[in-house]
């Protein structure tokens, strides 16, 4: 379960001040399948980075399985995102230098999983993806699908409670659009946390839950009926 | 996270970027290689001078008289040092001079030099056929003379010389010793030397006056008191102190040692200097590296990379770095050495010192200037580093 409690990012640019996040309050439980959606520059991509631990907010609470973190230190924050989350990214943010398998491997490298186990995790994650004849070949080797769903190989490798998904498909061409939003599905399915943050209707159309944002701000939040 | 993957990691990123890496290494490269190969060639020329000089006789002593027209010294005066109380157990009064000596049909210049038979002793000098000087031949003055193997090459084209017939300086004598060969390297060779007893040449050089003479105290731990005898001895004798020198081969080697050890210093503190620069240039290249892995860093912290894992990768990168550099700086350096000494005609190697010296120093070039590199890149905000383009 993850909490935000009246949750301000600002960001000063010279004498403007940009509200970022401006007093977001939200609860999502564990197990939820929910879709953040806004326009341009409404502060999803914050409101992730602060779910995810990767920023702090300057005011309000983030409670992370009831406890704040606000005090974490660095080192806190980095075992937090370790083992409770796992990040899918726009950008897919794979390092070009290693293979599919050594990048699904590294958040088990920095759990210090023995080499024999880490490669078997990292094995079955790539295999879940459909990538399991490609564990060797380096990202530039790989289509965008394919490079998004090492990602999410990666994101799913430590088997975290909550998956972030910041535009996942928004680099994607709609066939494998689908198959990215397929996965999610599946690991929904499976008991994961998963919150999606897009500006496409038919993918927040997937989620039990869409929340719309604008200008930093929460401006609905709907939960569709369990038949879905 | 485990030491081993992160060396993995270490070599990975350094492999990525050859040519780069390998221009970083360069300075630590040539900084090793200098570092070690001076002081090595140092290390091995002195080595090789100090056993020489050892093999001069390190418990001797030698007396020069700068006038020896006022020395009224005799043989049996001389005969008097030695004894348990002076430390002393032989010496030799030495007179010399350059001649010409001849054989069937050739002549050449040689030194010659009268001694007594203790000479050979002291100067450690061995005698391999025939035999070597004997009371008898000072006490009669026989015609007899041992020589260097230099003199029977020239003279004879041969060295079963034993018994031969030599004209020095006008008279005749026999050969009755040839000593060892000693070779051109040695300094101060005895090949081309004439020894004949020592009032046989006082007649022969027309020369009653002492110059110099030889002492050989008892053991190494008597030099001293040999010296300090050997000074009341002629303190006695001899008006003025500015009238004589002593040598003493443990003073050589002393200062022999000081001047060696200052010149590796030197060397290795001028040779040091470009291992600091080498060092810089690693802290360049790894602040670089870091600007340029930013997103790199930023995806690592991202899934869960602590500061200590960022640090202890970029220090590791930066320690491999020197340390590869070092080891292929003192693979050269052996060739170097090995090839330097076999052009002096001396034996060299890099000595297990030197080796550890040298991949320390590499090493810590590494630590020290890898370290601010690293912190930085291990400091870096996650969101910011992800941000980065
Ligand atoms: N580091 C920053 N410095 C200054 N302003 C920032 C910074 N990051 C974000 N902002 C501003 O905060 C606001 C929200 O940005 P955010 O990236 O969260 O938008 P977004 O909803 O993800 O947009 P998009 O759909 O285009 O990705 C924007 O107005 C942006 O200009
Ligand atoms: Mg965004």
């Amino acid at each position: 379960m993850i909490e935000m409690r009246n949750i301000r990012k600002i960001y000063q640019l010279g004498d403007e001040e940009v509200r970022a996040l401006d007093g977001v309050s939200l609860r999502i439980e564990d197990h939820e399948f929910a879709a953040v959606i806004g326009p341009s520059g409404s502060g999803k991509s914050t409101m992730m980075h602060i779910l995810g631990c990767l920023d702090v907010a300057d005011e309000g609470e983030y409670l992370l399985d009831g406890r704040d973190i606000s005090d974490y230190t660095d080192d806190q924050l980095a075992e937090v995102r370790n083992r409770k989350i796992g990040f899918i990214f726009q950008q897919f943010n794979l390092l070009q230098k290693l293979s599919a398998l050594e990048n699904v491997e590294l958040p088990l490298i920095y759990q210090g999983v023995p080499r024999v186990e880490r490669q078997k995790r990292a094995h079955d994650a790539l295999e879940l993806v459909g990538l399991g004849d490609r564990m060797n070949h380096r990202p530039n080797q790989l289509s965008g699908g394919q490079q998004q769903r090492v990602a999410i190989a990666r994101a799913l490798a430590t088997k975290p409670e909550l998956i972030l998904a910041d535009e996942p498909t928004g680099n994607l061409d709609s066939h494998s659009s689908a198959e990215i939003i397929g996965l999610l599905h599946r690991l929904h399915e499976q008991g994961n946390t998963i919150v999606v943050i897009t500006h496409d209707n038919d993918i927040a159309e997937e989620a039990e839950r869409i929340i719309r944002i604008r200008d930093g701000r929460i401006v609905s939040d709907e939960r569709k009926g369990a038949s879905a | 996270m485990m030491l081993s993957q992160s060396i993995r990691m270490a070599f990975k990123a350094i492999g990525a970027n050859k040519s780069r890496s390998f221009l970083t290494m360069l300075g630590i490269i040539i900084g090793v290689l200098a570092v070690s190969t001076l002081i090595s060639v140092v290390q091995g020329a002195t080595g090789s001078i100090t056993s020489q000089l050892q093999g001069l006789g390190s418990n001797m002593l030698m007396v020069n008289f700068r006038n020896s027209g006022n020395v009224e010294i005799t043989q049996s005066d001389l005969q008097s040092l030695v004894s348990p109380s002076t430390g002393i157990s032989a010496v030799s009064p030495t007179v010399t001079s350059q001649g010409t000596v001849r054989s069937a049909g050739k002549s050449m210049t040689a030194t010659v030099t009268g001694v007594n038979k203790d000479y050979f002793g002291i100067r450690s000098l061995t005698v391999t056929t025939g035999r070597s000087l004997q009371a008898a031949d000072d006490l009669y003055r026989t015609p007899v003379a041992v020589i260097g193997t230099g003199v029977a090459d020239t003279l004879f084209g041969q060295r079963n010389v034993v018994g031969s017939t030599i004209v020095v300086m006008g008279r005749e004598m026999t050969i009755v010793g040839l000593l060892k060969e000693e070779g051109t390297s040695q300094f101060n060779t005895n090949d081309n030397t004439i020894f004949i007893p020592y009032q046989t040449a006082q007649r022969l050089l027309k020369n009653t006056y002492l110059s110099s003479f030889y002492v050989a105290s008892a053991s190494s731990d008597t030099v001293a008191l040999a010296k300090t005898s050997v000074e009341a001895f002629l303190d006695e004798r001899v008006h003025s102190s500015d009238n004589y020198s002593i040598f003493s081969m443990n003073d050589i080697l002393s200062a022999l040692g000081s001047v060696t050890s200052l010149l590796s210093l030197l060397l290795g503190g001028i040779a040091g200097i470009s291992l600091l620069v080498g060092g810089i240039g690693i802290m360049n290249i790894m602040l670089v590296s870091v600007t340029e892995r930013t997103r790199e860093i930023g995806i690592r912290k991202a899934i869960g990379a602590k500061r200590r894992s960022i640090l202890s990768q970029f220090m590791i990168e930066a320690l491999v770095i020197s340390l590869v550099g070092g080891l292929i700086g003192l693979g050269i350096s052996w060739l170097g050495v090995t090839i330097i000494g076999s052009l002096m005609g001396i034996s060299i190697g890099i000595t297990f010192g030197v080796a550890s010296l040298s991949l320390g120093f590499s090493a810590g070039v590494g630590l020290v200037f890898g370290i601010y590199p690293a912190a930085k890149a291990s400091k870096l905000a996650p969101i910011d580093a992800l941000r980065y383009e």
